[in-house]
């Protein structure tokens, strides 16, 4: 590829990105490089990278938010937050290993790919937490949206919008985000040899009671030998974390596992066992294994996740697992990635959508890595884009 | 009062076409669903901003989604101006309307259509009040989460408006984080669904874009929102400090110390002696604030977290610490916080602020508020939501006077100045309506505000919805 930017600061930045427009020139923007395999291979006049914008710029623990420059790496945030006991809140997930990905992820690209993990559920996506946002857009303009409060309703939310963007709107150079206490402990109840669909009733209950369950994943007994180095009791599991005062944590383990209990065997594992298990589902330990096979993440009603599977089983072979109470599917494809089956399925059952996480640069080219939109929002989303970047300086990976 | 803040000059060719206009969306409308008659227009012409008022050109009242989007589709045709309506609770101006525009009013579209406890979620028309859906799922053991003050009253189009958030959004965040879908009419009657059951929508977050637009982006018609179960029990503690400072710090460390409790309310000396006098709710009248700390859980747990937030608060020498024993007691305890604005509309007119500070910068800004209003003669009650930094400083005054009333104006811009200086910004719930439009130079620089503009006008290049707000009129792009 050709010339790499890394600019030192935000005006730098604006100074690059002016030039590329006027030149005529496309850049595509990248963090740590940790998820580059996302979308359509990219193609561009240069790379601009955020690695020289580095650093935390504040964080006061007993306001719960922090600022830092989009560059700094995703593990001096997490140290620092440690140290306060502090922690983000979304759990973002970790690309490397599924991706086979190198590198340091940064804050910035965090927040550019709306990388949540399996706190989602119930504490809402990295776009949730992100308060404020410093960017420069295609036209070379350093711009600011939002700010450092959690209420905020001034103006039009620029920052959802950048969030989860893929770098297509602009470059990010500082973002603000709200944190939360480290929970004092935890725990993870396991219900043992449910099938995917009473795994998804299970997680449905356990998620309607007032336990304050905070992720919910099912794993098959396909996947279930690859957590926790096969540690788990035997048959599919299915988990439910809860998090908090060990006082409170310890009275609502003992009221799921009551209930729970009456129908399959019940199980529980704490604190580093527990939230290892988590990292290990939040970071598709499963489908960690080396190769291109197309991996989706796919994304429907959590009582529609199994349906899907089941209506794809007929006609692919497919290995999958669930977060997000059923409806976050991940996805192994044994061949081809079948888009279109998948798509139209995942519409037959109520709408999602589908991304394409990993997969050989040949099969990001030939099909939509990202859900293709329905003709209207197609058609705004480009006018959306045209009013940050109106002279398509940023690489296009989302269409 | 007089008026200070400018609308956009009616258009002149629209105003000479009112009677086609009528005619025609009488076309598209059942009788009952166009108010035109200009007694009737009067209960639109100002929602809870009363200061500004202006008779709309007709009043369109649909019962589906495919008359929005005929009123809509019909008023781009003929560049006519759109001012969307909830319920009109709004506190910044942002319903009322303007001479040459079409209110679409959404109370009619007030259908549940679908309750789904196994995936929580509830969709539900847009002019369904916010309260409503708590009430229709309450009995499968759910609520929705907002809860702005306004809640019986106030629709969920309008919570979608504003982005309206709550007493309760410490935990619990505010609408944008409990909005799952909606189903959108753009400004040329297109209509799209942005969103659904399912997290995370496919593209760019245009669903997080139009929450809190301020139906400058088009109409939403339906929502689709999360519901989560509701807790065993809550119980709040109420405690008196010497001091704001003393009250300020004692937040601060809640919250640092890793508890999140679902709602931590201020109220200070004059706030406390209004909301007594009228309540009776039995606060102390010899301390300087008031901290109403609420947490969630089962009964174990309430005692435990409870524990903890007393402990911290005797460690800022706490001088009053009420626990309750049952939930009369903690009715009661309520009881005042909730009667604020009623309890200060007895005594005086007030204008209520909104400005969002960071935590840190409590205690100054609270003395500075205190200043300024002193500064113009005038009283200032404080009772607001203290664990996420939104202010509500109540400014008293005699809206008969109106030299009191322009006072009042001015003595509020100032104090949104110094919520933005001090790191926060305008409005943190009520939105920036016409109230503080003119001061988003003061939040924003020209780049930022232009470049909110051009997105702006991605949706709607012509600039017909609700065109007189948000956005400071001189410096627009020209339509």
């Amino acid at each position: 590829m050709s010339a790499i930017l890394v600019p030192v600061c935000e005006e730098e930045a604006a100074g690059m990105i002016r030039a590329a427009a006027e030149g005529g020139r496309t850049l595509a923007i990248s963090g740590g490089n940790t998820r580059i395999g996302f979308g359509r291979p990219v193609e561009a006049d240069a790379v601009l990278r955020s690695a020289g914008i580095s650093g935390i710029v504040a964080y006061d623990p007993a306001e719960m938010v922090m600022t830092a420059r989009a560059g700094t790496p995703l593990g001096e945030i997490e140290e620092a937050l440690l140290e306060s006991g502090q922690m983000l809140s979304f759990d973002p997930i970790d690309h490397r290993a599924i991706m086979g990905t190198e590198g340091e992820p940064t804050i910035g690209g965090v927040f550019a790919t709306n990388a949540s993990g399996s706190r989602r559920l119930s504490a809402g996506a990295a776009r949730d937490s992100l308060l404020g946002i410093r960017f420069v857009n295609g036209r070379g303009e350093a711009i600011r949206a939002g700010g450092r409060v959690m209420k905020n309703v001034t103006g039009l939310d620029l920052v959802k919008l950048l969030a989860g963007s893929q770098g297509t709107l602009g470059f990010l150079t500082e973002v603000t985000f709200r944190v939360l206490p480290r929970p004092q402990t935890e725990q993870t109840v396991i219900v043992s040899g449910l099938d995917d669909e009473a795994a998804t009733r299970v997680m449905a209950t356990a998620m309607g009671l007032p336990l304050e369950v905070s992720a919910a994943a099912h794993l098959p007994e396909s996947v279930r030998g690859r957590f926790l180095g096969g540690h788990l009791p035997e048959g599919a599991a299915t988990v439910l974390r809860l998090e908090g005062l060990s006082a409170s944590v310890s009275v609502r383990a003992a009221r799921l596992r009551e209930l729970l209990g009456r129908h399959a065997p019940v199980s529980a594992i704490e604190n580093e066992a527990s939230a290892h298990l988590w990292r290990q589902i939040r970071d598709v330990a499963p489908y960690t294994d080396n190769t291109c096979r197309p991996v989706w993440r796919v994304s429907v009603a959590p009582s529609a996740g199994f349906q899907v599977v089941a209506a794809l089983r007929q006609e692919a072979g497919i290995d999958v697992f669930y977060d997000w109470q059923g409806g976050l599917v991940w996805m192994r494809m044994e061949a081809d990635p079948e888009a279109d089956l998948l798509r139209r399925v995942i519409a037959h059952f109520g709408g999602g959508h589908a991304t394409l996480m990993r997969a050989s640069e040949r099969m990001r080219q030939a099909i939509a890595p990202f859900e293709p939109l329905p003709d209207p929002v197609a058609v705004l989303t480009q006018r959306v884009r045209l009013s940050l970047d109106p002279f398509g300086v940023f690489a296009r990976r989302i269409t | 009062m007089s008026e200070t803040i400018a609308f956009l000059k009616p258009r002149a060719d629209v105003l000479a076409r009112r009677a086609t206009i009528i005619a025609d969306l009488a076309d598209l409308l059942p009788p009952e669903g166009l108010v035109h008659e200009p007694r009737e227009l009067v209960p639109f012409e100002t929602d809870a901003f009363v200061s500004y008022r202006r008779l709309p050109l007709a009043v369109a009242l649909p019962t589906s989604t495919a008359e929005v989007a005929a009123v809509l589709k019909y008023c781009h045709r003929y560049g006519i101006p759109v001012v969307p309506r909830g319920a009109g609770t709004s506190l910044c101006g942002g319903a009322i309307p303007q001479e040459d525009a079409v209110v679409i009013g959404l109370s009619r579209l007030s259908r549940i259509l679908e309750i789904d406890t196994a995936n929580r979620t509830a969709t539900v028309q847009a002019g369904v009040t916010n309260l409503a859906i708590s009430d229709a799922v309450s009995p499968e053991g759910f609520f929705y989460a907002p809860d702005p003050s306004s809640q019986l009253a106030c629709t969920i189009g309008g919570n979608i408006g504003m982005n309206s958030g709550g007493a309760h959004c410490l935990k619990y965040g505010v609408t944008t984080n409990n909005l799952l879908g909606v189903k959108l009419v753009l400004v040329d009657g297109t209509v799209i669904a942005l969103g659904g059951k399912h997290l995370d929508a496919a593209g760019y977050d245009l669903l997080g874009l139009v929450c809190g637009s301020e139906g400058q982006l088009g109409i939403v018609t339906e929502a689709t929102v999360r519901i989560l179960a509701k807790p065993e029990g809550a119980r709040p503690v109420l405690f008196g400090f010497d001091t704001s400072e003393e009250a300020g710090a004692c937040v601060a460390d809640v919250i640092g110390s890793g508890i999140i409790p679902v709602a931590i309310e201020f109220m200070d000396k004059p706030a406390i002696e209004i909301c007594e006098a009228f309540a009776k709710a039995g606060y102390p009248l010899d301390v300087g604030a008031l901290l109403i700390v609420e947490v969630e859980g089962s009964e174990a747990e309430m005692d435990a977290m409870l524990a903890l937030i007393v402990e911290i608060a005797r460690r800022h020498g706490v001088l009053t610490v009420r626990e309750c024993q049952s939930a009369t007691e903690a009715a009661l305890i309520w009881k005042g916080r909730k009667s604020a604005f009623g309890a200060t509309g007895r005594i005086a007119d007030y204008i209520c602020m909104d400005g969002t500070v960071p935590l840190s910068q409590l205690p100054y800004v609270l003395k500075r508020t205190g200043e300024i209003v002193a500064g113009f003669g005038l009283r200032v009650a404080n009772v607001f939501h203290a664990g996420d930094g939104n202010m509500h400083p109540l400014i008293l005054f005699n809206a008969n006077d109106p030299v009191e009333a322009a006072k009042a104006e001015a003595a509020g811009n100032e104090i949104l100045k110094l919520c933005v200086d001090a790191g926060g910004c305008l409005t943190g719930e009520h939105g920036v309506g016409i109230e503080k439009r003119d001061l988003m130079r003061h939040q924003y620089s020209e780049a930022d505000l232009a470049q909110q503009m051009a997105v702006r006008a991605a949706f709607d290049a012509q600039w017909l919805m609700n065109p007189s707000k948000v956005f400071p009129l001189e410096g627009r792009p020209a339509a």
